[in-house]
């Protein structure tokens, strides 16, 4: 199974404003520490590590382009 | 004995005064953990080893304390598991810290009823004593100190050494050579080739400390601790009431100075507090790599244990692993010498024991990242893992403060005959024999301390006896199973497993058949 790229959510107008919300009042430095600790969180509530790889793949391709996936040569 | 002060006298050989280098089967250089261990496993066999050691004295300081169960059955089978199981101190408990507070604990042997606990700690040089001086026993082992490999020559027919020794160089011819000869291998350099890998930025202060202290014989980890911001601390318990502290220092310090007491016992004290009276055994700075050669073979020169590979210490994966080296190459090597097998049989010991490097240096290689983080991101996940992992049991999953030896299963050799019948669990081709209770008479006894060190085969019989057979079909020994056996290895009447000579399973069916045991077993030696 792939990682699910169609729309999943009932309310991703409420999904993002939660997301953000909850970033309030962070220090740019706490709010990457939160957020390495939600995709912890998340990762484990998937629970599977090759839907995993294709999101890390996709997050990866989507930051530096396809070309500099080291990534993808390993998987 | 003080294994640490005892030194062994150079004696000038026979072989000194040939006019043409004398011919010897079998040479391993080398007298480390790794090297005794495979001149005990050989001579065992009825082969004549020679072992050169270009020092006259056992491991300075302590270097491995932490000996994994499999080590100690192979102990069993040189002769030195009693007196190592009784000199060490056994442990099964580890616990993760993270600044003061306790984050989890992990059991490296949750269930009962195996003869040899998850570890033992003991100082290197008691292993080695020990492994000396069953060496000794042999007469077969030959071991010359003072005798350093100073050159080699690697010849289809053989391997020609050259010697030095305090009174002159000479040489020999070697069928086989076996070069055990440690991490900075001088034979591997001799040879053009290296041991290619990752070296961790990062430096580790190494205390043994003798002291009375009530601390429990578990293994406890801190990352971030109070009493040493920032770093990691392990410590550990050995006997002679000596316990190793191992402090992360980071990459920007001298390891000079952190060696000096001055700089040493003040970290010491902010562990165990100010009025703690010890004393420092040894102390020393390392900075660790992850690293193995390309092979193991080349034609008739091999490597085993450190030469061959290195891990960093969290996880205990040297020492083990190499001894796991000697357990798969001894009877190799034997049944070559002997004829009994083609020369092909060496090249499984590469395909296995690389195989199992490949799985140390994983392991080693992900504790290692873990615990020094590589970049600053790293840091970020690992400081995040950490912080979870007290309210959130995923979360302790992820801390990693070494992932402790355990044995290689072979499930990929080709000297594996894979299963044709079905299997619910149990010990699968290439797994090493589990250990369990079993009965014979009115004595209790251990399956894995009573499987030869030749194939065997083992059948359950209607009345839950274990019929054990020699390769030649002869009956042995018939042991009463334990329900606990019956359970690790999935047997039901018929059921049969075929072990190896280093106790690995080689094959299992569900009946009893000449036939097929018989191939099994001549794949098993590479035919
Ligand atoms: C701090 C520390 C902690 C460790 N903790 C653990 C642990 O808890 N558990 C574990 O399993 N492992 C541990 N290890 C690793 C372990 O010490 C090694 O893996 C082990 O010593 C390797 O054994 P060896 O026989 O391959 O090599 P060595 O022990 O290095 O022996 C090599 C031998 O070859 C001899 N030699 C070298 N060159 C020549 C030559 N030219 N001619 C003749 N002889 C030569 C040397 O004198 C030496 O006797 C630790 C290591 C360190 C440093």
């Amino acid at each position: 199974m792939l990682l699910n790229i169609e729309p999943n959510m009932k309310d991703f107008d409420a999904f993002y404003e939660a997301l953000i919300e909850s970033h309030r009042e962070l220090t740019t430095e706490q709010s990457h520490e939160m957020n390495a600790k939600l995709v912890l969180l998340l990762a484990n509530h998937i629970g599977s590590i090759d839907i995993l790889r294709d999101a890390m793949r996709r997050a990866r391709v989507d930051t530096v382009g396809a070309g500099l996936t080291a990534l993808e040569s390993e998987n | 004995m003080n294994y640490q002060t005892q030194e062994f006298g150079y004696r000038r050989s026979g072989d000194q005064d040939a006019q043409t280098p004398v011919h010897h089967a079998a040479v391993i250089v080398g007298a480390g953990p790794v090297g005794l261990a495979l001149a005990i496993d050989l001579a065992q066999r009825g082969q004549r080893v020679l072992v050169l050691d270009d020092d006259f004295r056992l491991s300075t300081g302590s270097r491995a304390i932490c000996f994994a169960k499999r080590t100690l059955e192979i102990f069993d089978t040189l002769g030195i598991g009693d007196r190592a199981v009784e000199k060490g101190v056994s442990w099964n408990l580890g616990k993760v810290f993270h600044r003061n507070e306790l984050l989890y604990q992990f059991n490296l042997l949750p269930e009962p009823a195996h003869k040899r606990p998850a570890f033992i700690n003991l100082q290197q040089y008691y292993v080695e004593g020990f492994l000396n001086e069953r060496a000794r026993e042999l007469p077969n082992i030959e071991l010359r100190w003072k005798n350093r490999v100073a050159n080699i020559e690697n010849g289809a027919s053989g391997v020609t050494l050259t010697i030095e020794t305090p009174d002159g160089e000479y040489h020999i011819i070697a069928d086989y050579c076996v070069a055990c000869d440690g991490s900075r291998s001088p034979i591997r350099k001799l040879i053009g080739e290296e041991s290619k890998g990752q070296t961790f930025k990062d430096r580790f202060l190494i205390a043994d400390v003798k002291m009375s202290a009530p601390f429990p014989t578990e293994r406890w980890f801190w990352f971030d601790p109070p009493f040493h911001p920032n770093q990691s601390v392990l410590l550990h318990k050995q006997p002679d009431d000596v316990w190793r502290i191992d402090f992360q220092l980071g990459w920007d310090v001298d390891p000079e100075e952190e060696k000096k007491p001055e700089r040493v016992i003040p970290r010491v004290k902010a562990l165990l507090g100010q009025d703690t009276e010890f004393s420092l055994e040894w102390v020393s700075v390392y900075t660790f790599a992850c690293s193995r050669m390309r092979t193991f073979r080349f034609g008739r020169l091999l490597f085993a244990g450190d030469s061959a590979h290195g891990v960093s210490p969290f996880g205990a994966r040297g020492a083990n692993s190499g001894i796991q080296d000697a357990n798969n190459l001894g009877w190799k090597l034997d049944a070559v010498l002997r004829g009994a097998a083609g020369d092909t049989l060496i090249d499984s010991y590469c395909e296995e024991r690389e195989f199992a490097a490949d799985e140390n240096i994983m392991n080693s290689t992900r504790s290692t990242d873990f615990i020094t983080p590589k970049s600053e991101v790293s840091r970020l996940f690992r400081d995040a893992a950490l912080s979870l992992a007290k309210d959130h049991p995923f979360a302790r999953r992820i801390v990693n403060s070494g992932r402790l030896s355990l044995p290689s299963a072979y499930l990929d050799s080709s000297l594996n005959t894979m299963d044709e019948d079905a299997f619910e669990g149990g010990v699968k081709p290439g797994a090493p024999a589990l250990d369990a209770p079993i009965g014979r008479g009115d004595v209790n006894t251990w399956f894995v301390s009573e499987l030869p060190s030749d194939f065997a085969t083992t059948t359950l019989t209607a009345t839950q006896m274990i019929e054990c057979r020699h390769a030649n079909g002869d009956i042995y020994a018939s042991y009463r199973a334990s329900p606990e056996w019956i359970a690790r290895y999935n047997a039901k009447p018929g059921t049969t497993y075929l072990f190896r000579p280093d106790h690995h399973v080689a094959a299992r069916w569900r009946a009893y058949d000449v036939k097929k045991i018989n191939k099994a077993i001549l794949r098993a030696q590479g035919h």
